[in-house]
């Protein structure tokens, strides 16, 4: 069956099966392939993207269900000519990326708690990074990079 | 010195391709006209294959071809890198490790058949209507059950379980059991270091593709080590030789060793992708990970500690059941071995010390490194029993530790475990860890949680452990068959910039960026005109890739040696072109000066001289400026550090929280401060984990229990605290040129006895006297400990 959306700002549609989900449809249809897939049970948050505006793990839904849904991805976070954004931008200057394969979701779930909670407690960041699995950093840099793209004071939450 | 030179916290030039979303892992690459491989696998431990039907399978739609062992009967098994000898000094045990199993299955996940298909959907739906029979047989799981006589046998050719009986120093034996039976105080501590897996958050991936056209094959893996799995899947498993088959291996997304090993999905696809005449890919899905990525620990250990009346360690006797899983995978006899055995001796100068350790086979995954390998095995229970003894004597663990530690004169220092510790300085760490953790202000802490009703703890470790495991003829002795040296060519170009091709590989530790500070510093140029090679042997020369912490100390070596001959012979064009002296040339910040005078020549001036050799000595120098390679050190290297960890403990439901983690690491010289902060923050996550949430559990039938993520516990963001790190003692290492020592596992090394420790100061301080509880230290755990049912 077709499905339509919009990814990233562009109208997109495809062939799917009704058992295809958001995730294979943006990594094998769109060639998206920055929403990562790091499980099968929903657990580790890798495949985070936006859809309508709402944090979303893209391997919980079904591609057909979002015909005329806005989805964003990571691709969509940097300005067009390649800028990263603030996000992106705290999290190479704390270094809160390793291997690079959770951070997709890092930055997408990150964003999503900017969103609505502009200047989060070092706790608040931690507990809304509980569905997103990070194997490499000890998740301190990654705290320490969401602090700094809130615009608060890094040194609030270091212990160094 | 360039502003990012050695010892520049350089911003990572990896980062803004994969915040991005475009860098470029396995699962990225999708070949024209790939199949896709699905694997069905065993759903029981143990038991013969009485029947495998794959004819309706062969039949459904999109299906390419279906395989099964028989059509690997020309293959050669996975190879096993490492040949331990046993105390009696026979060779180890070494069962066949089929591609697909042959005759028997013998783990919840053994590959029994391969599924072609035009998309994963159809090889999975195909795999569906495979028919297989399994008698099945008594799983073997616990490990001194197998060892014993009659038990049921894994390999039916083998003469029982047993891999090998290893004893070290076998000499030392009768003299610690007497140092032992004569002490003042002898501290018994039985232990188990719990079975983990690795869970790099990208699973692996393999995609082969053979071209008819050329006869060459290549592999898209998810792999440490790609030269490594090209000499040991071309010479030992598919017979291909090296220039017909090129392994890649691009952006990988963490290993923590589980990709170091060969596995044999590479080898299939590689295999089936000339007979279905297609690229093959196949991706792993988590569940499948659980049970087919190389395990890590798993050791049941019986440590005893002997002391004088001093409180000076005169002896220390273990005895350990190390689990191999059903097959040994690459290097898993070497982790409890010569991995573990040699760093029995600590920071300490325990003068007598013997090992035993038995290798055994049984129903489940096979078992092979994880981040510190045998290490992190060797310092728990070191770091456990010294505790113990601190507490039964009751004397403070720190001054313990002081008491015994190997004193800075005494470096180099040879241990009675066949090692020789270069260089170290345990006070200063210790007596860091203390300040930064305000150890003597913790009685008022302990009272502010106790005002609170909560129990406080604080734990101290120290560690030692060995990196860049070497020298390759030592090695080799020991049972090695491979070398442990390390290569790298430096391509200078016609206007200056440099491509280095290394044998190391990053999955995340980003050598792109530190290994461009290294030569950008000794040749005085901006590191953006350096780009770092790796991951593709038809591009770098044969190198042994990156784990044991051994890039900087190894990989960095042998680019340091190659970019010398660099500048050697750069510095004879230079005095040719100044008319000067070899001898008298200097080169400083990208300009050769002639000592003495104000003559001076850029680089960029002299690369091109190279290159373009109108006026330069041809009758005694080729043109040209790339130069390779290899570097086997001496010596491991031999980081150090201590370890403080402060828990709370909710006495209602034995809940530990870590309040404050501290880590003062001696890691030598080092180049970017951020990126050596980011990897002991890493390996303290795991190390925690480790403690306190993750274990692999088998049950008696070998159903592995902690199958997903909603089983097994990797620690999450709100399980970990912000750490206080340093490493600003440094005690170079001597023999390599770089003066560094190797920073990627200490953190998962030191962590979980200080974290344990921690836990049982704080039931000790309420009153419960505990002697030791097992790793994960869970609520369940710790609330039957503290109510008298541990």
């Amino acid at each position: 069956m077709k499905v339509t959306m919009k990814v990233n700002g562009r109208q997109v549609s495809g062939e799917v099966e009704g058992r295809t989900l958001l995730s294979s449809f943006l990594r094998e249809g769109q060639e998206l392939t920055g929403t990562h897939i790091g499980c099968d049970t929903s657990q580790c948050g890798a495949c985070t993207v936006h859809v309508n505006g709402k944090q979303i793990k893209s391997c919980s839904v079904f591609a057909v269900e979002l015909e005329g849904a806005e989805v964003t991805t990571i691709e969509g976070m940097a300005a067009p000519d390649g800028t990263l954004n603030a996000i992106q931008a705290a999290f190479q200057e704390y270094h809160g990326l390793q291997c690079g394969f959770c951070t997709p979701g890092m930055v997408m779930a990150a964003a999503a708690l900017l969103k609505d909670t502009p200047k989060p407690t070092e706790s608040q960041i931690r507990e809304h990074l509980q569905g997103n699995i990070c194997r490499c950093t000890g998740y301190h840099n990654i705290v320490k990079a969401i602090m700094a793209a809130s615009g608060q004071p890094v040194a609030a939450v270091a212990a160094e | 010195m360039p502003k990012d030179g050695i010892g520049a916290s350089t911003k990572r030039r990896e980062d803004k391709r994969f915040l991005t979303g475009v860098g470029r892992y396995t699962d990225d690459i999708n070949l024209r006209g790939q199949a896709y491989a699905y694997f069905l696998r065993s759903d029981v431990a143990h038991g013969r294959l009485t029947n495998v039907d794959i004819s309706a399978a062969a039949e459904m739609e999109g299906v390419v071809k279906v395989f099964t062992a028989a059509d690997f009967s020309a293959a050669g098994g996975l190879p096993c890198g490492w040949c331990v000898t046993d105390r009696h000094g026979n060779p180890m045990q070494e069962p066949k490790h089929p591609i697909l199993a042959e005759g028997k299955v013998r783990h919840v996940g053994d590959p029994i058949a391969v599924v072609i298909a035009d998309s994963p959907e159809l090889a999975r739906d195909a795999a569906e209507a495979i028919v297989v029979e399994i008698e099945e047989l008594p799983a073997v799981i616990n490990m001194k059950d197998a060892v014993k006589d009659g038990a049921t046998k894994v390999h039916d050719d083998l003469t029982s379980n047993l891999c090998y009986d290893w004893g070290f120093v076998e000499d030392n034996r009768e003299a610690v059991d007497k140092a032992i039976k004569e002490a003042a105080h002898v501290t018994t501590l039985e232990l188990v270091n719990n079975r983990l897996i690795a869970n790099p958050m990208e699973p692996r991936v393999a995609v082969g593709h053979y071209d008819r056209a050329s006869d060459d094959y290549t592999l898209y893996t998810t792999s440490q080590n790609p030269h490594v799995i090209r000499l040991l899947m071309g010479a030992f498993v598919l017979g291909i030789p090296e220039h017909k088959l090129r392994v890649v291996a691009p952006d990988v997304g963490g290993g923590f060793g589980s990709k170091i090993f060969h596995y044999a999905e590479e080898a299939f696809v590689t295999y089936a992708s000339k007979v279905v005449n297609r690229p093959v890919k196949w991706t792993s899905s988590r569940s499948e990970a659980f049970v087919s990525d190389a395990h890590g620990r798993d050791h049941v250990t019986k440590i005893e500690l002997a002391l004088d009346e001093n409180h000076k360690f005169t002896a220390i006797r273990t005895d350990t059941y190390a689990n191999m899983g059903a097959y040994l995978s690459t290097f898993a006899p070497s982790v409890p071995t010569w991995l573990h055995g040699v760093l029995m001796a600590g920071n300490y100068t325990t003068p007598l010390i013997y090992v035993n350790v038995k290798a055994v086979f049984t129903n489940t995954v096979p078992v092979d490194a994880y981040r510190g390998a045998g290490r992190p095995e060797a310092t728990y229970q070191l770091e456990r029993v010294i505790d113990k003894a601190a507490r039964e004597l009751g004397v403070d663990p720190a001054e313990l530790r002081r008491k015994n530690f190997i004193q800075p004169d005494q470096f180099p220092y040879a241990t009675p475990v066949a090692v020789e510790y270069d260089t170290g300085n345990y006070d200063a760490t210790l007596d860091k860890a203390l300040e930064m953790s305000d150890y003597a202000g913790f009685d008022a802490r302990l009272a502010e949680s106790k005002a609170r009703g909560k129990l406080r703890g604080i734990g101290i470790a120290h560690y030692i452990e060995a990196c860049g495991i070497a020298p390759s003829n030592l090695v080799g002795q020991l049972g090695a068959r491979a070398g442990l040296y390390e290569s790298a060519t430096v391509r200078v170009n016609a206007t200056g910039s440099i491509s280095v091709m290394t044998g190391s590989h990053s999955h995340g530790q980003g050598h792109e960026t530190t290994f461009a500070q290294v030569v950008a510093d000794m040749i005085g140029i901006d590191a953006s005109q350096i780009d770092i090679v790796h991951g593709d042997t038809s591009k770098t020369p044969m190198g042994m890739g990156t784990y044991g912490s051994r890039s900087l100390a190894v990989g960095g070596s042998a680019m340091v040696k190659a970019t010398n001959k660099i500048i050697d012979k750069a510095k004879k064009i230079a005095a040719h072109l100044m008319e000067a002296s070899d001898s008298d040339i200097e080169l400083k910040d990208g300009q050769f000066t002639v000592a003495g005078t104000d003559k001076s020549v850029a680089w960029g001036d002299v690369t091109l001289a190279a290159y373009v050799p109108h006026n330069y000595p041809l009758e005694s120098m080729e043109p040209g400026l790339e130069e390779t390679a290899f570097y086997d050190p001496s010596n491991f290297t031999y980081p150090s550090g201590a370890y403080i960890c402060e828990v709370e403990v909710d006495p209602e439901t034995g809940e530990v929280e870590v309040l404050a983690f501290t880590a003062a690491d001696d890691f030598g010289n080092v180049v970017n401060p951020m990126i050596v902060e980011g990897q002991v923050h890493g390996g303290l996550a795991q190390g925690i984990g480790q403690a306190l949430l993750e274990n692999c559990v088998y049950d008696e039938n070998g159903q592995l229990v902690s199958g997903s993520y909603m089983d097994y516990a990797m620690p999450r963001a709100a399980d970990v605290p912000m750490f206080a790190v340093d490493h600003s003692c440094v005690t170079p290492c001597t023999h390599n040129p770089l003066g560094v020592k190797g920073c990627g596992e200490a953190g998962a090394i030191g962590s979980p006895p200080a974290v344990v420790n921690a836990v049982i100061d704080a039931l000790h301080r309420s009153g419960h006297k505990v002697g030791h509880i097992d790793m994960p230290v869970s609520p369940a755990r710790v609330w039957a400990a503290m109510n008298g049912q541990g």
